[in-house]
């Protein structure tokens, strides 16, 4: 099972996303922004960093590399993506997912280590977890607060898109204590956490973000 | 030159923690006369001559696409002299 890791100038967190894969069983394939090709892929990880600077807005022009054309089709075909952290501002600026993420409401960039709930494990990146498991997991970004208005917000949660939420105290003030969420098909999934920078006790707080990276190899074979 | 001037503003119900900060700011320097403050966005765009209708148009169109993103924001569009 082959599972695409972007690179973008400015992303940071590729390397982990791509042995996180390889932890999960599955071989990484290094995809980069500036080739419109997937390489033949199974599913697409969009990682964490500082694509473009951040200028604009965060994602605001890797949303238009030559390489999110092919992911937005395969996504739109139901191709498994999981953007994280500003992966996660990318799906939202190319319209896989809505609503943005804007400053964390305090200002401060976060870094800890974060509880949160799961609870769809019905999406491409999920199954591998129960309903209502927490687990912990790196937090780290200054734009985290999920927004988006009121009609949005209300059909995220009554059609059970929600993927994660905070547990506790808001951490940078997104609406709902929103840490991710899918999209109608629960191919596409976006996540604030970083669960790459937790698939072993070694090097992270947990082994809990494995389970993402398991999720989607179990959705392949399917 | 012409210029086209896009500014961009967080839509109202969107929490601006910067312009908050800016806000708290103020009077702490003896500025007293916020009540709020929210900050945004301004691009400046030359272009050879009076801008033209077909580019102002041109310009809103890229404002829609890439400048702002109307999830969470409005913008405006006007020629400058």
């Amino acid at each position: 099972m082959k599972v695409g890791v972007v690179t973008f100038p400015g992303t940071l967190d590729d390397r982990d996303a791509a042995r996180a894969v390889g932890a999960a069983g599955g071989s990484a394939v290094a995809l980069w922004h500036g080739d419109a090709d997937l390489k033949g892929v199974d599913a697409v990880v969009l990682p964490g960093g500082f694509s473009y600077g951040d200028y604009l807005r965060c994602g605001a022009i890797s949303r238009f590399a030559p390489v999110m054309e092919k992911i937005i089709d395969g996504a739109n075909g139901g191709m498994p993506v999981l953007g994280i952290c500003n992966g996660f501002q990318v799906l939202c600026e190319a319209h896989l997912l809505p609503g943005a993420l804007t400053r964390n409401h305090e200002l401060h960039f976060l870094c800890r280590d974060q509880k949160l709930v799961i609870e769809n494990t019905s999406t491409a990146w999920t199954s591998s977890f129960s309903q209502g498991q927490e687990v912990v997991i790196p937090l780290k970004n200054g734009e985290g607060s999920f927004q988006c208005d009121d009609k949005t917000l209300t059909a995220l949660e009554s059609e059970g898109r929600i993927v994660a939420r905070y547990v506790g105290e808001n951490p940078n003030g997104s609406r709902n204590l929103i840490a991710g969420i899918t999209n109608e098909r629960g191919n596409v999934v976006g996540l604030m956490p970083h669960p790459e920078h937790a698939i072993n006790t070694l090097t992270g707080p947990s082994a809990d973000g494995l389970g993402f990276f398991t999720s989607v190899l179990k959705a392949m074979v399917k | 030159m012409g210029k086209i001037v896009v500014e961009v503003m967080l839509k109202p119900e969107i929490l601006d923690p910067q312009g908050t900060a800016v806000s708290a700011a103020l009077p702490r320097l003896g500025f007293t006369f916020a009540k709020s403050v929210r900050q945004g966005k301004r691009f400046e765009i030359e272009v050879d001559g009076e801008p033209t209708q077909a580019q102002l148009a041109e310009v809103e169109k890229a404002a829609e696409k890439l400048l702002a993103n109307p999830v969470i924001e409005t913008y405006v569009v006007k020629a400058e002299k």
